[in-house]
Order: C-alpha cells, then structure tokens, then sequence
C-alpha cells in the first residue's frame, strides 16, 4: 500500500462528500415538483409529455397503483429490448454486420438491462450492432435508473407523509428522474469522456497497420454517450467486453477517478433528499455514515490483499502486488477501490477483472452485493434496501428494550417487518439456492474457468451479482449457455421485483399512519448509537446468511494460496 | 392495468426516442465538432497509414522495440470457428485472462515468463506488469520500471548507447495526472515511434 493509493481514497471519499448535499438540493426540489433550473427548457417537453400520454401530473397513484406502473413499464421496456436484440441484424447503424441475438442470450441481456443489472453475456463489440447499443442498452440505462430513482423517492415519502392513501406518481416520478436528474449530468458528462478520449462515433470499425506490420482491427462506436450513463445510473454494462478496463471506455487516471465519483453520487445524495424530505437531514447523514463506515472498511481490506499480491505468484519470486487483470495507468489502489464501488453501489462496471483478484481482494466485493448493496447502493434501490435494513434494526431494538418500534414517528409493526423480511431473504435464496444447483449440475459444472474452490466463487459470484442486480463477475465463467443465460435471468427478475415491491409495499402502510410526536422513550435516529447498531444489523444479517458459501470459495482459496497450493493444469 | 397502458406506452417511445436516439447523437455531433479527432478513435498517422491508437496497446515481439504487457485475448480459431486460439492485442475482442490466484496456469504462464526475462536482462528484478496480463488485453502503457528493465536489449537490437535509448525512456514517462490519480506510465506505442525517429529497427 502507498501514502499516494491512500490519498487517491480520501480525495474520492472527499469528492463525493461534496456532492452530497448541492445534489441533494437539486434532486428534493424536482420530486417536490418545484422549479429548477432547468425548468425553462425541460418544462414544456415534460408538459407535452404529460398531455400526449393523458397524464395529470397531480394525481397520485396508491402504492398498489405504483408497483402496478412500474410492473408494466418493465413488461414494455423489456419486449422493446428483446425485439432490437432479436431483429438488430435488418436494423440499420450495425457497420459490422452483426446477426441476430440468440433467444436465451436476448432473454438474459434484456432481463438484465430493465433490471439495472447489466450482466455481461454479451461481448459487446463482438455481439451488439451501434443501433442495438443505443436505442436498447443505452435508453434502458436511463429508464432502469430512472425507476430506482422513483422507488426511492415513493420510499421516502411513505416515511414523510402522514395519512395519505398515495405515494405519488410513478410516470411523473420517472419523467423527472430522466428529464431532469440523468440527461442533463450525462450530456455535460459524456462529452469531458470524449474529450478524455473515449470515441464517439457512428463509423465502422478501424484497420491499423502496427509498426511490426501486422493488422489491427480497432473496434468503436457510440462510446461516450453509453458510458455516461452506465456510470452515473448504476447500470455497469459495458460497451466492450472489458468493461472499464478498456482503454476506450475509460482512458485516463482522470477518466477513471471521475467515473468512480459517478457511481455514488446519485445514490449518497439521495441520502440527502431522504433527510430533507422527512425534515431533518440528520436521518439522512446518520444512514450515509453507517454506509460510510461498511465502505472504507472494505476498501482497507481488498487494498491491503490486492497490494499485498497472490502468495502463488509471491512464491516465485515477485514482488509489487498483484497486477493480473488490472491496467498500469490505474494501478493496485484505484483498481481495488473501484471494485469496492462498483460492488458497494450496484453498478457492476469493473476497471480491472474481478476473476484475477486475490481470494480475499475478490471476498469484499462479493460480500458487498450479498449485503444487498446498500452501501450508498444502486441509484435509488441503495436507499430503499438500506431503509428495510433500517427498520429491522428499529425493530430489533425495540424488541430489546420491549417498546413498540418507531422510525421518524410511524411505529413499525408486524406488517412493515414481514415485508422487510420477504425483500431481505428473497436474495440468498437466488444466490444460495442457484449456486447449489450449478454446483451439482453437469451443466452448472461446464462454466468456471478455474479448477479448485475459485471455481466454486466463480459461479457463487455469478448468482450473487445477478440477483443482486450488479452484472459485474468473475468473467472466466462461461455464462452465455441456455442454462445459466436462464437461470441467471430468473434470479435477476427476484431480485429486482421482490425487493422493490415490498419496498413500496412498505411505504403504502407507512404513508397511511399518523405521525406520534417523538416523546423521551423514542430511539433517536441520527447518532452513533443508531449507526452502529445499523452497521451491526446489517453485517449479522449478511454475514451469518453467507458465511458458510464464502468459506467454501474465497476463504478456503485463501487458505490453499498461503500453503502454496494451485489447481487444475498449466498451460 | 389498463388505465397505466396509454401512459406506458406513451412514455416509451417517448423517452426510447430522447434517451436512445436523440442524446447518442446529439452527442455524437457536439463531439464530433469539438474533439473531432479524440471522437474518432485517436488514431496516430505515420506517412499516410493509420499505425494504431495512441489509447491501444499493440503487439511487439521483435527484440528492437518495447514491448508491451501480455495480453490474454483471443480471435475465433481460423481453422474452427467454435474454438478460439490467442491472439494478442485483438482489439475487436477484449478480454482479461480470468485466471484466478490459485490457477496452476497462471502460475505456469508468469514462470515461464519470468525466466525469459531474467534470462534477458540478469541480475535486474522483472517489474510485475512485464509479467501479468492487463484487464482489457489492450492496455497501452507499463510502468516506467518495465521500460527501463527492457533498455539493454532494445538498446543492443538497435546497435545504439544504453544512455540515449534511457533518456530517451525518461523522457517518455507520465506522471500522475494532477499529481495524484492513477500511476506514472509510459506509453509503448508513443515510445516505439520515438524509437523509430531516432534509428530505423
């Protein structure tokens, strides 16, 4: 480890911090429906919208009627993807001629994509016609994000409101979302990755010859644009198959700082609106430390193991860390950091690849996502999965102290808690549940790259990621089977829907109760009492649920590594 | 349901044609006009002929250039399509190696390379990214440590002074940006034309 890695993580630490609060401003005054900055230009296109699609911007919708939009905005998004993919080869803007996508891997990429997952089946050059990677993937980053951002916002306003039957408007919510929130940040944010050097283009791809003679096929496209998004909304989906690892999606030391600032800064500072929107932004603070705290713990570990490199390779004799998969123009520090990100928040773009990590570099980010990824998370869904986590962790201390639980004046009863245990349990039983049957079947066995217990991580990062909503993976599993482009698919729509509707679900009950005026009984919510108590629910939950997996894959790896040992045959 | 379908159906299209069709290409045209060369690709022009990108790394094997980092990629084998065999540097199909801290491959792979390297330059300790594949298959840079380790051989293929083939290294090496973010680097392809200014290969 270096001073400099160090100073590279408290600057980003410090940037993001920074943001926090101007963007949570901005984002609590578009929800509120009030004016911004924007207004002048965005107001009459959203007006126009709400009038060709029959919508009354003030009427609000019950949470039923919420999950209900939601549900059939996903069905749509997800046929419109499935027909480009499937038809992309008599679409125009493919200069590369390629063929249609294959049912199961069309399936999967557009389960993957409405589900803000991002999972890479696909190769994007080698699969993905420009017209595919725009009208499909890139119109789904938005909308994807978008929706996050909407359940989020219901979230908190079934904690901000008293006796009201509505959480508001899902169409209103995600028209603002896009129209105001992402479009506008990705503009200004794809064109500095232009001028970083990421291309943007609509030109076929380009023949070098190099200086030894030989021919050099370079791939590009409508880069920037993607890219902007992929980080700012969360999605992760790469436009080439080495995700940001590629020097054309991420090109500089700069490039790359600016886009790891990007995967948190929508969801820490919905943090924000979150404690503006209940009227103390205390609450909110109170939940970012306790993200806060979970993230620079594992960035100190999976630095500390990447530094530190693979005893294997050590044993022959090298020295500076473990290099495998990662980019000299980032090195060790902001490699790591960037795979504690990515994980933490539900992006799943990588820098460097995860699959070459050290056992214990790659056991964080496995751990993140099996949190749930609610350190600082998704954009909207970190919210809203680190409040269930929050009400639990009310409901566990009131059971201590024997008193009804209250959270920001609503009391937290056994409806509110069922739903909370159906969002936090749907998930190890995708990631548990799949892994044990690819661990077993033929075809589950044909995947990993690797022999041996990182094989194992190889396929339990597979479901983690999935149904977690990440899409980022241990990338030497052979993925783009029927088997797992299904299996893969189906954990990935659990783990979306069955979060998010208890998630509304939730805020329906809440938004229904009064208010109890807090009283010297009441837990307050915004000290270091609560946050550690936050950080312990969380872990426990986590840790315990998963344990015994990872001890089959990462710890064991480890402890194989440090004897010495390696599988399967060179060469 | 019902009631949500016109709403739906309007806001798809809608928000497909600003956020899939409109901003790609909005984007496109602003870049095209204000970074026309960085949107194309950076492509560097030596006598007329595209030579590669200044942002991809390329292959080189020949003892009288710098090399570059291994490179895990591969291309659809010419002889069966299912199969793939290595072709390093492809960049229309970037890819990692994936090999894990444990693989008897990998460790396999960074043996045999460390012992041509030693054997190249003796007695000098051989930088890990000499030895380690990158993340894309494509990076273009190694660590000033790597260009400086591969100076005797270049220097010797080249029939040129060791001091002018290091200086002229020195003065190819990248700092950190801003004095802080990412690592000092230097480019190969950057460095390899310099080379060829100085001395033909």
């Amino acid at each position: 480890m270096t001073t400099n890695g160090w100073i590279q993580i408290a600057l980003f630490c410090a940037v993001v911090l920074a943001l926090v609060k101007p963007l949570g401003f901005y984002m609590t005054r578009v929800f509120g429906g009030e004016r911004t900055l924007l207004s002048p230009v965005l107001g009459p296109v959203e007006r126009g919208l709400y009038r060709v699609a029959g919508l009354d911007a003030r009427q609000e919708q019950t949470w039923l009627g919420y999950a209900g939009a939601l549900v059939v905005f996903h069905v749509l998004g997800f046929l419109l993807l499935y027909a480009i993919l499937r038809l992309q080869a008599l679409l125009p803007l493919n200069p590369a001629g390629q063929g249609e996508v294959a049912p199961d891997l069309a399936f999967n990429t557009s389960t993957s994509f409405i589900t803000n997952t991002n999972w890479q089946s696909y190769g994007g050059e080698t699969t993905l016609s420009y017209l595919s990677q725009m009208l499909g993937l890139t119109h789904q980053n938005f909308l994807s994000a978008a929706t996050g951002i909407a359940v989020a916002v219901a979230m908190i306003r079934g904690f901000s409101r008293a006796s009201s039957r509505t959480l508001g408007s899902f169409w209103v919510d995600v028209t603002r979302a896009t129209l105001y929130v992402l479009l506008p940040l990705c503009v200004v944010y794809a064109l500095f990755l232009v001028w970083q050097g990421i291309p943007q283009t609509l030109g076929a791809s380009v023949d070098a010859t190099t200086l030894e003679g030989a021919k050099q096929s370079i791939a590009l496209g409508p880069v920037a644009s993607q890219v902007a998004i992929k980080m700012l909304g969360t999605n992760g989906g790469g436009f080439f198959n080495a995700n940001a690892a590629h020097p054309f999606e991420n090109p500089t030391a700069l490039s790359n700082f600016v886009q790891m600032v990007s995967i948190f800064a929508i969801g820490a500072a919905l943090t924000n609106v979150f404690g503006r929107m209940v009227g103390d932004e205390r609450q909110g603070w109170a939940i970012l430390a306790a993200m806060g705290v979970l993230f620079v713990a594992g960035v100190a570990v999976t630095y500390w193991a990447e530094a530190q490199g693979s005893s294997v390779l050590n044993g022959l004799g090298l020295t500076g860390g473990n290099m495998e998969g990662k980019e000299t123009r980032f090195g060790i520090a902001t490699s790591a950091l960037f795979a504690v990100i990515t994980t933490a928040a539900s992006c799943g773009a990588v820098n460097a690849m995860h699959d070459s990590f050290t056992a214990l570099g790659g056991l964080i980010p496995l751990i993140n996502m099996q949190l749930g990824e609610v350190i600082v998370g998704g954009v909207g869904a970190g919210l809203y999965g680190m409040l269930i986590f929050v009400l639990i962790a009310i409901f566990v201390a009131g059971l201590m102290v024997g008193r009804t639980p209250e959270y920001l004046g609503k009391k937290i009863e056994a409806k509110e808690v069922k739903m909370a245990m159906l969002g936090i349990l749907c998930l190890p039983l995708m990631m548990l549940g799949f892994t044990a049957v690819a661990a077993v079947l033929p075809a589950g066995l044909a995947g990993p790259a690797n022999a041996g217990p990182h094989g194992f991580s190889e396929i339990l990062y597979a479901y983690t990621s999935a149904a977690a909503n990440n899409g980022s993976a241990f990338g030497g599993l052979t993925a783009n089977t029927l088997f797992y482009n299904s299996t893969l698919g189906i954990a990935m729509l659990v783990g979306r829907f069955f979060v998010k509707i208890p998630a509304l679900a939730i805020a329906g009950s809440l938004a229904a109760k009064k208010t109890v005026p807090a009283s010297a009984g009441t837990f307050p919510t915004h000290g270091g009492l609560f946050v550690g108590l936050l950080v312990g629910v969380v872990l426990i939950i986590g840790g315990l649920t998963f344990f015994p997996s990872l001890a089959l894959g990462p710890v064991v790896e480890h402890l194989a590594g440090a004897a010495g040992q390696t599988f399967g045959t060179g060469g | 349901m019902l009631t949500q379908l016109r709403p739906a159906l309007v806001l798809m299209v809608a928000l497909t044609a600003i956020t899939g069709l409109a901003y790609p290409l909005a984007v496109t045209g602003i870049a095209g006009a204000v970074f026309p060369a960085k949107a194309a690709g950076s492509f560097i022009e030596r006598n007329g002929q595209v030579v590669g990108s200044s942002l991809i790394g390329q292959n080189f094997t020949s003892a009288g250039y710098f090399h570059g980092r291994p490179s895990a990629t591969t291309a659809a084998d010419p002889a069966d399509a299912t199969k793939t065999v290595p072709a390093p540097y492809n960049a229309s199909n970037s890819a990692g190696s994936n090999l894990g801290p444990t693989s008897a491959a990998l460790s396999e792979r960074v043996k045999g390379d460390l012992d041509t390297l030693k054997a190249e330059n003796p007695g000098a300790a051989v930088p890990v990214d000499l030895v380690t594949t990158s993340g894309s298959g494509l990076d273009p840079d190694i660590s000033p440590e790597a260009a400086l380790f591969q100076v005797p051989r270049v220097a010797k293929a080249r029939s040129l002074p060791e001091d002018r083939v290091r200086a002229l290294v020195t003065s190819r090496i990248e700092g950190r940006t801003l004095g802080v973010l990412g690592e000092p680097r230097v480019n190969v392809l950057a460095l390899n034309l310099a080379l060829d200014d100085l001395s033909h290969p």
